[in-house]
């Protein structure tokens, strides 16, 4: 039986031994909860992570953020959601770490060492938007499976590494190249070593552009374990699936590459339209690219209250997977009408863009502040939950904060 | 109202006051202890309590009413008929905080266990099959929820101006 997180009675007398007292309802505690002192272990000291972040799922660890936690430029790594398909390495050896590159299309193969990528190949930063397929899934009706994302499956921060095309190059391409392929050092949930828990990958020409990179370092460190120390594959702008963990292999394909959860329905979405709750077959789905135009109001919380005066300064970051956000605007009448908010440009390709916007209220009452990204080829986010897909994937819907007026 | 809406509507009432109730006590309790023990490590505890009770906009694992009984307090599994069979065979390779998120019709949760034995080692369930998926399908049943809900605002605050 594993005892990471839940109490049981023998816990609960120790407490009540502790306190000298019975604990009050013990057995009515809400589900879920598990007084920090008890949890074993605790994934906010384990990952050095804010305690405001939601743990959805404590086996295998699937952690998200929040709106308001994400007003950074850049994504300090405590705000940064986490999202684990399997069990995470143990015991990681720097001096032996070994990242082996070949395949049916490669015309070598090679191994390179950290320490051979780090002086081999030259060193890149880029800031980069990574957000899960499944962020926004938990607004799907009727519900998708796997992890109930809310928003904060999402983050933008500084990766540096070496440019995968630089690495590609070294080994060589044949001419039939069509997808490089990653492989990583975690384990199955079943603890079949055989069984992969993911290897996807990305279409040459997204490897071979500028900002895709092996990275090993996350704002100026090492790569945390939790964002796949020590080696990460990091495209930005698709899901973050695509962006391999703990990397040990890469492998180039002559083919579509067929790893775990690039088939079936996983980080797939119906070629055509659906109707919700449609059976979907698994040959009418098509692998997820580029992430939608999306956007996030960081501050302020929502839930304000405003006493002193009815106007108010609103922030938040869009973006739009490989495309550039063009125009960012905000409604207090839901959807009635827009005002245009002041967008920044990327700090570099596949960055979040920052936006600002002074919003004055006509007399007191409750609002909301909706918000709406349009990119650069003039889609813009839906306020309602865009086409069901079984797997809940790409919810790119308005984000919106409550506001009250009380002046 | 339907009647059994209504039941709902009262349960969740209930429920209600009974958390409140029990966040009262527990926080006159450790009132009480702070005064005698100021140092007890229990207060870690006390934070983690308050957490539950001012939830987040982002909530995705709903905080399921807590009636004595009716959770499984090492699983938070509904306790019901089949409960045993679900934790014996579900809990093995991911925690029941995977299962408990979801919510499908029994079709949907047949279908998840399909994938699972054909993609993720997951076992035959034998005669355990239909007990498993009546207790999934009657406890973790999909609620409508439209096209977009109403905001929920768990601690107004008032913003620095
Ligand atoms: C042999 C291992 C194993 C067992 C036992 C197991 N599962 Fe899973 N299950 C998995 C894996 C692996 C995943 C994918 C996890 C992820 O993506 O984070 C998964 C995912 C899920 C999901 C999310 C589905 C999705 O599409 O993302 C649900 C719901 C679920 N399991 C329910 C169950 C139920 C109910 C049972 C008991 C009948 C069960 N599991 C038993 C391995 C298992």
């Amino acid at each position: 039986m594993n005892r990471r997180n839940f109490i049981s009675s023998s816990v609960l007398s120790s407490i009540t031994l502790a306190i000298g007292t019975t604990v009050v309802y013990g057995k009515v505690i809400p589900v879920g909860y598990t007084p920090i002192a008890m949890q074993e272990p605790d994934p906010f000291k384990l990952f050095n992570i804010s305690e405001q972040m939601n743990v959805l799922n404590d086996r295998p660890w699937n952690i998200e953020s929040k709106a308001h936690l994400l007003n950074d430029m850049v994504t300090p790594n405590k705000y940064m959601f986490i999202r684990n398909n399997g069990i995470m390495p143990e015991d990681i050896n720097v001096d032996t770490w070994k990242l082996k590159v070949e395949g049916e299309s490669a015309l070598s193969s090679k191994e390179y060492t950290l320490s051979d990528l780090k002086q081999k190949f030259k060193h890149y930063t880029y800031q980069l938007t990574l957000e899960c397929g499944g962020n926004g899934r938990k607004e799907f009706n009727p519900p998708a499976k796997g992890n109930q994302w809310g928003v904060g499956a999402v983050h933008c921060s500084n990766w540096t590494g070496v440019r995968l095309k630089d690495v590609l190059d070294d080994v060589g391409l044949k001419p039939n190249a069509v997808y490089v392929a990653y492989y990583a050092a975690d384990l199955h949930l079943s603890r079949n070593p055989e069984k992969e828990p993911i290897s996807r990958g990305v279409p040459l020409s997204k490897a071979l552009e500028d900002e895709t990179l092996i990275a090993f370092q996350l704002n100026g460190e090492d790569i945390p374990i939790a964002h796949g120390h020590p080696l990460r594959l990091v495209a930005g702008g698709w899901p973050a699936s695509v962006s391999g963990k703990w990397l040990t292999r890469i492998r180039i394909r002559d083919v579509v590459h067929d790893g775990a959860k690039m088939t079936g329905q996983s980080y797939r979405v119906p070629k055509n339209p659906v109707a919700p709750g449609e059976i979907v077959d698994d040959k009418d789905m098509v692998i997820i690219e580029s992430m939608p135009v999306k956007s996030l109001i960081t501050s302020p919380k929502t839930g304000a209250v405003l006493t002193k005066n009815r106007s108010l300064k609103i922030k938040g970051h869009a973006w739009a997977g490989d495309l550039k956000v063009n125009k960012m605007e905000y409604s207090i009448d839901f959807g009635s009408t827009w005002k245009p908010c002041s967008l920044s440009d990327p700090i570099n390709r596949l960055a979040w863009q920052h936006f600002e916007a002074k919003v004055d209220f006509p007399e007191n009452g409750y609002y909301e502040i909706w918000a709406r990204a349009t990119d650069s080829n003039g889609k813009s986010q839906p306020m309602i939950i865009p086409g069901w897909n079984p797997k809940g994937y790409l919810n790119n819907a308005c984000h919106r904060i409550a506001i009250k007026v009380e002046v | 109202m339907q009647p059994d809406q209504f039941n709902k509507q009262l349960k969740l009432l209930r429920n209600g006051l009974c958390l409140f109730v029990i966040a009262l006590m527990s926080l006159g309790g450790f009132v009480v202890l702070y005064t005698f023990y100021p140092e007890s490590s229990l207060f870690t505890v006390k934070e983690a309590n308050q957490k539950q009770f001012e939830t987040s906009d982002s909530l995705s694992v709903p905080l399921v009413n807590s009636q004595e009984g009716e959770y499984d307090l090492e699983t938070g599994f509904i306790e019901d008929v089949g409960m045993s069979a679900v934790v014996n065979n579900c809990t093995n390779c991911h925690s029941a905080r995977l299962v408990t998120q979801n919510r499908m019709s029994r079709e949907a949760w047949k279908a998840t266990i399909k994938w699972m034995q054909e993609t993720q080692n997951l076992w035959d369930l034998g005669e355990k099959e239909p007990i498993i998926l009546d207790y999934l399908a009657k406890n973790y049943a999909p609620e409508s929820k439209g096209r977009r809900q109403n905001l929920t605002i768990d601690k107004w605050y008032v913003l620095e101006q």
